[in-house]
């Protein structure tokens, strides 16, 4: 039998809490089979080894917030086939995205003792703002099983199956009472992308997006219904979409628009 | 000058023991996040040891300032996606005691059961994936796992039981959604929990085989005069509570913490650093809780303990990799008696009213003290926030280890003594995502 070549796998970090390439560890039950499928070639979270690139497959992890990171992106993807961004960091720029609507500065004042040592860019933003991103994986973390579909499917030459349709549609499957309708608790599950199965509904709390918008979500229908339905104010409607996919396109667009309202009041 | 840079070249050709060695790591790997070595060996002398971190800092200190009292528990686990719980821990301990709310029963006894989950899930994911090819000289775990296939599976079982005892309470493993200020969104029936009995069972029995494997390994010779730190709570091993002690006289209610600890600012480092004031470095971690807290242990650890050979205290930092195994059987153990005496509360949480003031959280993360500090206004808004990880508070003792290590072992050939200075900054468990996030004006002033 002819040796098939097995396909060399990447690991990048950049600016994240680890979680979501941690989710290939917590892989207990798999990982040994990845390990025999893949030949991981730098993951230095796992390993002190480090095979060198081309790479078939790169995941990347983090967010943009440095000038040595956003020239290290570059690098990556030339030596990347397939470059797949993991998370709400490297989808949306992650919780730390919120600088992205502050004075940075400040923020570097506010924080450190000595602001001089510290190389910062104002803004932390997603892979794709500086590169050809071929899978955008979502959510704060990843969910694990969704890591393994787009790894077999990506082995396979196939399209991952990963919906895109709302939180709303996972809860009906499970068969979870509404929160919102039943319990009057604010509930992202309509504008949010699937992908953690409906997880707080079923712990009796509404969904606070950690996977971020879904495809075309409808802002403006479900703040509405916040605002008239549950007495939610406009400055709650910010910190509620600026938080782990702060600078999401359309969570951002709704933030600003909330955010304008409060100040006109 | 000239003259004494002639003296000098002459020097250097007589005397060919005379060489300048400089030892890098430019990124370490088996840790969570971004750190370098840096070591430079001059003329048999060590001039210099860098332990640096540059993981970009992500702010989280100033922006939650302006956010919700009911968000911490969320937003501080993105901290760190190995230790979540301890952040959601700290977070909530301080907001309750901000707004004078105290929490007992059950949902305290449930907190405590959550935490278990996640040491195991840590410690073995530390103590096997990341630490053990060290003492048995493979580049991974997934190395070790061609040649001892039966092990690396045994220790992935037993990590998995630790996340599914968090996932059980928490929803899933990493960033956990059901904690909430006041207790759980949803808390597990009795059923629920005495269903899992059986995996602790197997745990415990494969805690107790990873402690009698890790004390089969080599351990360095190396002994250092430590001042341990760690919560300690005078009826039970640290986890949740109690008052922060050292071994060296520190006992102190947890409201003290910045009296008694200094966070400062260096160049090399994007966390701050923190030492005892008026005094120096410290350790936090498996092996401060161990030496300060061992009478608190249960019978089956402290047997287990003493056939690793280890006394009640333990100052030799490589020996936190049994120490590890320890706390892993430890939790194994407690969480099978939280589950025995389990009575489902009435309501998941007790509400929480905000009210304006300061409150303090010190819980034990898998890697050590974890503080945090919150000042909400009448409305529940955050005015500011502190943040003290464990690694930030270990970095010092980090770099003093490795300064002693390397003028120990100093004989030893240029790779041999980089993989083992590797392995001594990974004796800390280092969490460098969670060290830079912990940033707050501090007057640097010495």
């Amino acid at each position: 039998m002819k040796k098939v070549k097995k396909p060399k796998l990447a690991v990048w970090k950049f600016a994240s809490c680890d979680g979501c390439q941690l989710s290939l560890l917590d892989c207990e039950d798999e990982l040994l089979a990845v390990a025999d499928a893949i030949e991981i070639a730098y993951f230095p979270e796992a390993s002190r080894e480090e095979i060198r690139g081309p790479y078939d497959l790169s995941l990347v992890e983090g967010s943009v917030t440095t000038p040595h990171d956003a020239a290290r992106i570059q690098k990556i993807r030339k030596e990347s086939k397939i470059l797949i961004a993991i998370g709400a960091c490297a989808t949306a720029g992650g919780i730390q995205a919120l600088r992205n609507y502050q004075d940075v500065a400040e923020f570097t004042r506010i924080v450190y003792a000595n602001p001089q040592y510290i190389e910062t860019l104002k803004t932390s933003t997603p892979i794709e703002h500086h590169v050809p991103v071929d899978f955008e994986l979502r959510g704060c973390p990843i969910s694990k099983h969704q890591l393994i579909e787009v790894l077999t499917a990506l082995l396979n030459k196939r399209q991952p199956n990963i919906p895109s349709d709302s939180v709303c549609l996972e809860c009906k499957r499970a068969g979870n009472v509404c929160v919102m309708v039943a319990h009057g608790q604010p509930c992202l599950g309509p504008v949010v992308h699937a992908g953690c199965g409906a997880l707080c509904p079923s712990y009796n709390r509404g969904c606070y997006g950690c996977f971020g918008p879904m495809r075309t979500p409808n802002m403006p229908a479900l703040s509405k219904w916040w605002r008239k339905e549950l007495g939610v104010k406009s400055e709650e409607l910010v910190r509620v979409f600026r938080s782990f996919n702060a600078y999401a396109d359309e969570f951002r667009l709704e933030s600003d628009y909330h955010e304008r309202a409060t100040k006109e009041t | 000058m000239k003259e004494q840079q002639r003296k000098h070249k002459a020097k250097r050709k007589t005397d060919t023991t005379i060489k300048s060695r400089r030892l890098k790591v430019d990124y370490l790997a088996r840790v969570e996040g971004e750190g370098a070595l840096y070591v430079k060996i001059k003329d048999n002398e060590v001039k210099d040891v860098q332990f640096k971190i540059f993981e970009p800092p992500r702010f989280y200190e100033a922006f939650l300032q302006g956010r919700s009292y009911l968000e911490p528990p969320d937003i501080t686990a993105r901290i760190c996606g190995i230790c979540p719980v301890a952040y959601q821990m700290s977070s909530v301990n301080a907001i309750e005691m901000a707004c004078g709310v105290e929490i007992g029963g059950p949902i305290r006894e449930l907190r405590r059961l959550i935490y278990c989950g996640e040491w195991i899930e840590s410690h073995v994911l530390h103590a096997y994936m990341l630490h053990a090819p060290d003492f048995l000289g493979y580049e991974s775990a997934l190395h070790i796992a061609k040649d001892l296939p039966e092990v690396v599976k045994k220790a992935l079982e037993l990590k998995k039981i630790g996340n599914e005892l968090v996932t059980l309470l928490g929803g899933r493993e990493i960033h956990p959604i059901s904690v909430r200020i006041g207790g759980f969104y949803r808390v597990p029936t009795k059923k629920e929990l005495k269903k899992f009995r059986d995996r602790l069972e197997w745990a415990r029995e494969a805690s107790i085989e990873t402690v009698k494997l890790f004390a089969t390994f080599d351990f360095p010779d190396f002994e250092q005069d430590y001042e341990y730190v760690s919560v300690c709570h005078p009826d039970e091993y640290p986890l949740n509570q109690g008052r922060i002690k050292s071994n060296k006289g520190i006992d102190i209610d947890i409201s003290d913490f910045n009296a008694t600890f200094q966070e400062y600012h260096v160049e090399r480092s994007n966390a701050l650093q923190v030492k005892v004031r008026r005094r120096g470095a410290y350790h936090v971690g498996p092996l401060a809780r161990y030496s300060l807290n061992y009478d608190l242990l249960t019978p089956t650890c402290k047997e287990m303990a003493k056939e690793a050979g280890l006394d009640k205290t333990c100052f030799n930092p490589f020996k936190s990799l049994i120490v590890r195994g320890i706390e892993t059987l430890y939790a194994v153990e407690e969480a099978m008696r939280i589950i025995d005496d389990y009575e489902m509360p009435d309501k998941p949480f007790v509400d929480v009213a905000p009210r304006a003031g300061t409150g303090h959280g010190a819980t034990e993360a898998p890697r050590g003290l974890l503080y945090h500090q919150y000042s909400i206004d009448d409305n529940g808004n955050i005015l500011k926030a502190q943040l003290v990880p464990p690694t930030a508070q270990n970095q010092l003792v980090i770099e003093q280890d490795l300064y002693h290590y390397v003028e120990k072992y100093m004989d030893l050939p240029d790779d041999k003594l980089k993989w083992q200075l590797e392995q001594s900054i990974r004796n800390y468990d280092p969490c460098i995502s969670c060290s830079t996030h912990f940033l707050k004006l501090t007057v640097d002033r010495e």
